[in-house]
């Protein structure tokens, strides 16, 4: 009896084992002639353009990492928990590029992150989002992609250890996390609303930074837009535990990924800037506003809305603390030498231009690790509202200095409890950015 | 590389990425009326316009000054009589005048923001702008007398 029990369980995992290897197994797509330039038209290698861009391909298929690379050609390097991993070149280079994807290959890797030759793609690869695109979208970046320039480039080779180098693991990880194919409508929403979810859950991938990840660095489903550290920054909350004082609605949406800097709130900085500057400001107007729409919703900002006003009032008065009088406050002097030029706000709103520190995102997050990227890193140009910027403040403070200001502001300027190991955690951020100009000496 | 408009003028320089903006200014442009001082964006002697908004040149980097509209001391009126600069003269606020030309521009970005400041108002603003000869009580009077003169005030002119 115990031995026909032992063989039908050898038997049961026998026949799992081929199932599984059956369902992992993909055959290789041949190999096609590069389909030349003229063979999509003009109208849409535009609309895949528009699309590329709101899909951030560029962002993470160009170096960035000691010399920049030519846009599109991969190797940017990606550090994830379990190594790092350099994308791979998407210019239709035949050797080195996707020159020789037929469309359907595309369209796999999009839809199952299957690489043309059958192997399984990692999902630093956001395929999870790309698979919920539609046809005619995939088909649109293809044409995009295939009529840039080919770049024979040749990307570092992966450092992830064993046993998750192994690829054929992914394929249980679709099994688990991939939920394939294009998003399905839903009727009970408006048009708008749905084609806000369409961009952020596909194309726009929003979730991939503002969701936290699990161990086998899957977005929990349990904790969606729940924010997530990335890049040494944190992608805050996009659901109702933003802590920001004043909500996220639509309208605070929509300036900060058009325009780059919600009144309310703060300035695209950082990952963000890219997204706004070199993202979504390719895409019509109405789907920047679907997307602000739907994210409207996502934090049910109408339900708590008619507490700004009173948040608003607050923050003008923590806004003016300690800046009239003499002063005997260390802390309070260097905010008010450094940064109340330009932060500090008399009321009854804030200033457009002049971002209030006491309704700002980087204040009121679980970490401080926001508010040292800008005070070190500055804001520029291509950031944020793009004909401002914030001067670099990386030799003006030491990391004591950077904690005694976080933890002054932290405690005036919010009413949330005090942030721990300031000054170790503005060293680490330190660590993390390129020395900048020492102006000390002329 | 690196192209801006400064005073109305398109600029490109050819300088690494990370150099002050404040030493572009001075060394590369020529323009000397905007101040060095502390260097670590404290004193607010090399106050410039950034898209109209008042920015400390000594820390920030060219290269986050792209595309950007620039105007230093020399730019705000061809004559040097804007309001503010009239008010400077007729109170006679500078006393060595080192910090002088940082001050005035933080206070023209302040009367956008505020047309009317109020003592509180000057103060939290201009508190970044440092005078070593202690010139603050005329700094603020020609503030209200500029905000005045804007405002068409005849009786506090």
């Amino acid at each position: 009896m115990i031995k026909r029990i032992a063989a039908a369980i050898v038997g049961i995992g026998v026949a799992g084992g081929v199932g599984f290897l059956a369902y992992a197994w993909y055959p290789a797509i041949a190999p096609v002639a590069p389909p030349p330039p003229s063979s999509f038209s003009a109208a849409q290698v535009e609309r895949g353009r528009v699309l590329a861009a709101g899909g951030y391909c560029a962002e993470c298929h160009t170096r960035t990492d000691g010399k920049r690379g030519v846009e599109l050609a991969g190797d940017y390097k990606m550090d994830t928990p379990f190594g790092a991993i350099f994308s791979s070149n998407i210019t239709p280079d035949p050797e080195t590029g996707i020159g020789r994807w037929s469309e359907a290959a595309f369209k796999r890797a999009m839809r199952k992150g299957i690489s043309r030759d059958g192997t399984q793609l990692f999902p630093a690869f956001p395929f999870d989002h790309f698979t919920h695109m539609t046809d005619q979208d995939i088909d649109d970046v293809y044409a995009f992609l295939m009529t840039r320039e080919p770049v024979h480039s040749v990307k570092r080779d992966n450092t992830v250890g064993f046993p998750f180098n192994i690829r054929l693991e992914q394929a249980g990880w679709k099994l688990l996390f991939l939920h394939e194919g294009p998003l399905k409508n839903d009727p009970s929403q408006d048009a708008e609303w749905n084609r806000g979810a369409y961009l952020a859950e596909g194309l726009s991938h929003c979730s991939a930074c503002h969701t936290p990840r699990n161990l086998m660095g899957a977005e929990k489903a349990s904790a969606p837009y729940d924010g997530a550290p990335v890049d040494n920054w944190i992608a805050p909350p996009l659901n109702e535990h933003n802590p920001t004082p004043v909500v996220w609605t639509e309208d605070e949406y929509f300036k900060y990924l058009r325009f780059g800097s919600a009144p309310l709130h703060g300035s695209a900085a950082g990952p963000m800037s890219p997204v706004v500057h070199g993202g979504l400001s390719e895409m019509p107007e109405s789907d920047v506003h679907a997307i602000a729409h739907y994210l409207a919703q996502i934090d049910h900002s109408a339900t708590r809305v008619s507490q700004d006003p009173k948040a608003i009032a607050w923050a003008m008065q923590a806004s003016m603390k300690d800046l009239v009088g003499p002063q005997v406050n260390p802390n309070a002097k260097l905010y008010a030498g450094a940064c109340a030029a330009c932060h500090a706000n008399a009321g009854p709103q804030p200033v457009e231009g002049r971002p209030d520190l006491a309704l700002n995102n980087a204040l009121w997050l679980d970490e401080p690790t926001n508010l040292f990227q800008v005070i070190l890193r500055g804001i520029g140009t291509t950031e944020g509202i793009s004909t401002v910027s914030m001067p670099s403040f990386y030799h003006s403070f030491s990391d004591a200095d950077l904690a005694r200001l976080a933890a002054y502001l932290r405690a005036t300027r919010t009413t949330l409890p005090p942030w721990t190991d300031l000054e170790k955690k503005a060293g680490e951020v330190r660590k993390t950015l390129p020395v900048p100009p020492v102006a000390s000496s002329h | 590389m690196t192209t801006f408009r400064l005073n109305g003028r398109e600029v490109t320089v050819d300088v690494p990425g990370d150099t002050p903006l404040l030493w572009v200014i001075r060394d590369e442009v020529g323009l000397t009326g905007t101040k060095f001082g502390c260097g670590i964006g404290m004193c607010g002697a090399c106050t410039i316009h950034i898209g109209g908004r008042a920015t400390r040149s000594c820390v920030t980097p060219v290269s986050a000054a792209e595309g950007a509209d620039i105007t230093t001391i020399e730019g705000i009126d061809p004559e040097g009589n804007h309001p503010v600069q009239q008010a400077w003269r007729e109170i006679q606020v500078p006393q060595c005048g080192y910090c002088q030309s940082g001050q005035i521009m933080q206070a023209v970005s302040l009367l956008k923001d505020y047309p009317s400041p109020t003592d509180e108002e000057i103060d939290a603003v201009m508190a970044g702008s440092l005078c070593r000869c202690m010139t603050y009580i005329r700094i603020r009077e020609a503030i209200k007398k500029a905000a005045a003169t804007a405002r068409g005030d005849a009786s506090n002119g």
